[in-house]
């Protein structure tokens, strides 16, 4: 047997959290430093199984199977599509810059020692021990190495024990290290955060729950949790399942999928986390956590339930315009910056879940394309939202005014950020939306057109934030406010370019992750609509 | 009528048992008993000859050998065949050995253990006039609050009885799932009662409570032990014997014969559902399922920290074990019958558990209406009436007390000036105060949710699984909701510990000894080996999964 690649890029940010988590108090530093190595080796892995990849090969590559619970028909089965490898990429490339971007996230706050020293009488007896550096970063690397093996895992009962486990790290993120720019008490800050760490959970919960039962149900009929043999006896007939079966394991599974994405009305756990967790533990959720959503449609609702997914079409596109457009319509309402963000993050999940759904191959690339890229512009526009707020401690748009003439480089990186989100042509986005909509129309045209509503809401929302924070006379408050430090440049930099790169010339994307579109398209025996979009060009 | 005659899909056929002759007892297979009740005897031996300065020791020695002699015993008889191939009815006819039994004996034996560590554990109370103490009363005769109890605890007497007490409670609990005949059940059932409610009065703080719960529980189970006798009379009516095999003959007709002084009762089935109905009610009130569940939360609250662990492990081990046989063995014929009901229980069960247990503000009265949701999950493995639903409910049931007896015995070491803290508000941030411990007790809130990679989620994944394949698929979704509203509190205890600022007066955590870090250690290890790699554990509670008749 081969090096198993795959095990490997999972299992070191593992190994790199647990590593992690064991540096002494006192060594704060060298704790950020490890995981920012840990990190940055597993993007080289993750580079490594980009390059081992042939998007003409085989549909799962790099495989690999064990045996495991055969007591529940589970094997350790893992392998990658491109879109996996996609995904894989865009998780490993992030983790670095939110650990760079939020190295000082976790320090322990002056309020927190003081605190400590003080401690109550038992203090002499109980050490302060709370390790929050490394509690910070162990649960990152932790987040990063479930995420990654939920992209790997081709085994059913593999993906869903990851799927769920991944909430754990993700709720301490979000409960254990909030943002500090909070507008109220201390108190109620804490209490804010942890209402949002709670609300994540259980809506995560209940959604996976929902899903377990209909993993249980899977296991009924099939017999084993085996993605390829699953889809084999599907196809020669040796598994036949009722049609009503069929459906109820497929709303198990999107309900679930519809929660993490998140799909309206599934979705207000989402502006609560974003809002309480610090910035970078908000790209977290929304440019990495949540791509897991979205890839579990694709790979598992077509792939194990194809009827039932043509079936539940056109309620889902529905329920994916409404997130389109409420989403973007409460982003423009929103008084805090993170808040917005979160909005518009809704707004694009429905763009992606939008494409998907529409089963042609354009709104599947799109979709698909469009995860990889809202990743990366989300993650830009969030950090440097994240930096500026950092610098004034207030997460309300109305609390700055004129940010450009004082610290330029922040106001032309958060412009970037801004409109790669509204899909301005010529980076990144706007080509995972363009095929998301080409996708749309070529099948149904109406749903095209609402959906088209959204971008112009989109530039909306996205130029009002800027001309409220950045432009206008220079509010006294950020007044002396610094420009971007090199560490923050270092992890705007770097994602700005490749928002104008893959915005220029998206093609290697594109011929990553088509090959294994059409798989999916084939899964649900779809054909694209050749001959209406032939008569309409 | 021939015993050898193989009836179902879950029973297999051992040799015939009706031969006339001497009594006949196999002292190897019944080892793992003799063994546990022959050191408790000697136990009460100790108690009386022995000084008391070195009774703790030696109790605890003999203790813990016992058990760990019984155990490699239970190892031996499986590793002989006796839990497959070799599957007999021991004792004529009184006790079998077989694969279930052979199965639940060791999770008990090895429950037990760990409970007696958490028992013998000396570290966590201040030292009292130069004598380090355990968590039991220093006379349990002595009225509380009176100067008898503060002459008791100046001269330094401990209640080593405790050790006796357990291994008979355990020597009953080791019969209980193997009892092949109603009385040898029932005898079970008394002889690990008693020493329970004993063992529930010894508290050393807060002794009016725990005397509370004491009385509580005795009178409760007495009644239910009443019910469960007067079912057992109905049902000897009914077939004329007390003998499983017997029975479940009587009930699938095969038997023509009838005893001439029973010619009026036998074969009415009025006697046998209402024989049934009051002995599996007997036995649904030691695993606590509601509506039989009003004494566990009291009990549990009131009852010394280290007895409501092992009480909340190892009774619901015997307990289920001995409901499975009793389905399994004497009434699938009836399954028609007791199914329905069945499933009524564990759905309100699950729901009432988990509904009830949102509301507490007491961490043990949490985790009792915890334990009262978990019986309705494995519940719905019972009904589901396949080897598997027996096997799935085996590996449930040894998850479940490691994790029980660990999460109780962190209970114990959270302490302030009135002895253990357990009311839930002063549990606020202990994970900044002491990360380790309350990380570990996370660890166990996370298994009693069912989180992947934790013994609780593979074990919850077998019932259901048992259970959808048993056709009880409504039940499956019911679980999964109560497993929603369970995670709830759970999460609510985790919030606690971690997102809340400490309080100045809040709790210390005591640092135990070797003892109770042994037994959190185990309780540790075993969820999440469990949780990883459940494939041995599977497969021993797979192979454990056929009743003998």
């Amino acid at each position: 047997m081969s090096f198993p690649l795959l095990t490997a890029t999972a299992a070191l940010p593992a190994v790199g959290a647990i590593v992690t988590a064991a540096v002494p108090a006192a060594r704060r530093t060298a704790a950020k430093w490890l995981a920012l190595l840990v990190s940055l080796a597993t993007l080289a892995l993750a580079v490594t199984v980009l390059v081992r990849f042939d998007p003409d090969g085989d549909r799962y590559q790099l495989t690999e199977s064990r045996a495991w619970i055969a007591d529940f028909g589970v094997r350790y089965e893992l392998g990658v599509d491109g879109i996996g490898v996609a995904l894989i990429g865009l998780t490993a490339l992030l983790i670095p810059f939110i650990i760079l971007a939020g190295w000082h996230d976790a320090d322990p706050s002056p309020s927190s020692q003081l605190r400590s020293s003080r401690g109550g009488p038992n203090e002499t007896k109980a050490p302060y021990k709370w390790r929050p550096t490394q509690g910070f970063f162990a649960l990152i690397l932790a987040v990063e190495a479930m995420v990654i093996i939920s992209f790997e895992a081709t085994d059913v009962f593999l993906f869903y024990i990851f799927f769920e486990a991944m909430l754990i790290p993700m709720y301490f993120l979000i409960g254990g290290f909030g943002d500090r720019a909070h507008a109220g008490s201390d108190e109620n800050a804490s209490a804010q955060r942890s209402y949002a760490a709670v609300k994540f959970l259980l809506y995560n919960l209940v959604g996976g729950l929902i899903m377990l039962a209909a993993v249980i149900g899977l296991y009924v009929v099939a017999g084993n949790f085996s993605l390829q043999e699953i889809a084999e006896a599907r196809a020669n007939g040796t598994l036949d399942m009722a049609t009503n079966t069929e459906r109820l394991l497929f709303l198990g599974f999107f309900f679930a999928f519809a929660v993490k994405a998140p799909l309206w009305p599934l979705h207000t756990w989402l502006p609560n986390a974003m809002g309480e967790a610090t910035a970078p533990v908000a790209v977290l959720i929304t440019a990495v956590v949540d791509k897991v959503g979205t890839f579990a449609m694709l790979r598992f609702c077509l792939g194990l339930f194809p009827e039932a997914s043509k079936w539940a079409t056109p309620v889902i596109l529905v329920l994916a315009l409404i997130s389109i457009i409420y989403g973007a319509l409460l982003a423009v309402g929103q008084r805090d910056i993170k808040r917005l963000v979160a909005y518009a993050s809704i707004s694009h999940f429905g763009f992606i879940i939008l494409g998907i759904f529409v089963m042609t191959s354009q709104g599947q690339s799109g979709a698909t394309l469009y995860m990889v890229n809202h990743g990366i512009s989300t993650a830009a526009l969030m950090l440097v939202a994240g930096f500026l707020i950092s610098r004034r401690g207030s997460r309300l748009i109305a609390d700055y005014g004129g940010v450009q003439k004082v610290a330029p480089v922040l106001a032309g990186t958060f412009l970037i950020g801004g409109l790669a989100t509204l899909s301005l042509p010529g980076l990144a986005p706007f080509v995972s939306e363009f095929l998301v909509l080409v996708g749309a129309f070529a099948r149904y045209p109406v749903v095209g057109i609402i959906a088209t509503v959204g971008i112009v809401l989109a530039a909306l929302y996205t130029l009002v934030l800027y001309q409220r924070t950045m432009t206008g006379p220079v509010k006294p408050e950020v007044s002396a406010m610094p420009d971007l430090r090199v560490r923050e440049l270092v992890v705007v930099a770097p994602l700005i370019a490749l928002l104008i790169g893959l915005g220029v010339y998206p093609k290697p994307l594109t011929e990553l992750v088509n090959p294994a579109v059409e798989h999916t398209m084939s899964d649900v025996q779809k054909k694209d609509p050749q001959p209406e979009v032939e008569a309409a060009k | 009528m021939s015993a050898s005659a193989v009836h179902s899909l879950w029973t297999m056929a051992a040799d015939p048992v009706d031969k006339i002759g001497a009594p006949k007892i196999e002292y190897g297979q019944l080892s793992p008993t003799l063994i546990v009740i022959g050191a408790a005897v000697v136990g009460v031996l100790i108690e009386a000859f022995v000084p008391r300065k070195s009774r703790y020791y030696i109790q605890l020695f003999v203790s813990v050998v016992a058990l760990a002699a019984a155990f490699a015993a239970v190892v031996g008889l499986a590793a002989r065949g006796f839990g497959t191939t070799k599957a007999q009815i021991a004792a004529m006819g009184a006790i079998a050995v077989d694969g279930p039994a052979l199965f639940l004996q060791g999770t008990i034996l090895l429950a037990g253990l760990v409970a007696v560590f958490t028992f013998a554990e000396r570290r966590l109370d201040p030292v009292a006039h130069g004598n380090r103490v355990d968590s039991f009363v220093a006379q349990a005769g002595s009225v509380p609050g009176s100067e008898g109890e503060q002459a008791a605890t100046k001269a330094g007497f401990t209640t080593t009885e405790v050790f006796p007490l357990a291994l008979f409670a355990i020597g009953g609990m080791l019969v209980f799932p193997a009892a092949n005949d109603l009385l040898t059940l029932f005898i079970a059932l008394e002889v690990f009662s008693l020493p329970l409610y004993l063992l529930c009065a010894l508290a050393r703080r807060k002794r009016l409570m725990s005397q509370e719960a004491a009385v509580k529980y005795f009178l409760l189970g007495a009644f239910a032990s009443a019910f469960t006798l007067f079912g057992i009379a109905l049902l000897y009516g009914y077939a004329g014997s007390v003998s499983y095999a017997t029975i479940a003959n009587v009930v699938e007709g095969n038997v023509t014969t009838v005893d001439p002084a029973l010619a009026d009762t036998m074969g009415n089935d009025a006697l046998l559902l209402i024989g049934v109905a009051m002995v599996v009610m007997g036995l649904l009130f030691k695993v606590g399922a509601v509506p039989f569940h009003m004494w566990t939360p009291d009990v549990y609250q009131g009852a010394p920290t280290p007895v409501t662990g092992f009480m909340a492990a190892a009774t619901k081990v015997a307990a289920f074990g001995a409901l499975l046989r009793l389905l399994y063995v004497v009434l699938p014929g009836l399954r028609w019958d007791w199914r329905p009901v069945m499933w009524g229980i564990a759905i309100i069960t699950m729901l009432g558990g988990a509904i009830v247990a949102i509301t507490q503000t007491d961490i043990k009265r949490l985790l009792a209406y915890s334990s009262i949701a978990h019986a309705g999950f494995i519940l719905a493995g019972v009904i589901a009436t396949t080897p598997d639903g027996v096997s799935s409910v085996l590996f449930y049931l040894a998850a479940y007390s490691f994790v029980t007896i660990g999460a109780f015995a962190v209970v114990t070491l959270v302490r302030d000036a009135g002895g253990e803290a357990t009311h839930l508000s002063k549990w606020a941030g202990l994970g900044r105060r002491s990360p380790l411990v309350a990380a570990v007790f996370a660890v166990f809130l996370l298994a009693f949710a069912g989180i992947p990679l934790t013994s609780g989620f593979t074990g919850k994944f077998a019932v259901f699984k048992a259970a959808a394949e048993g056709g009880a698929g409504a039940l499956v979704v019911v679980g999964v909701l109560s497993s929603a509203i369970a995670a709830f509190f759970y999460v609510r205890v985790i919030v606690l510990m971690f997102f809340s600022e400490p309080k100045a007066d809040g709790p210390t955590v005591a640092v135990p000894s070797p003892l109770t870090m042994t037994a959190i250690g185990v309780g540790v290890a075993v969820t999440l080996v469990l949780g990883v790699a459940p494939q041995y554990f599977l497969d021993l509670a797979g192979q454990a999964g056929v009743f003998v008749r």
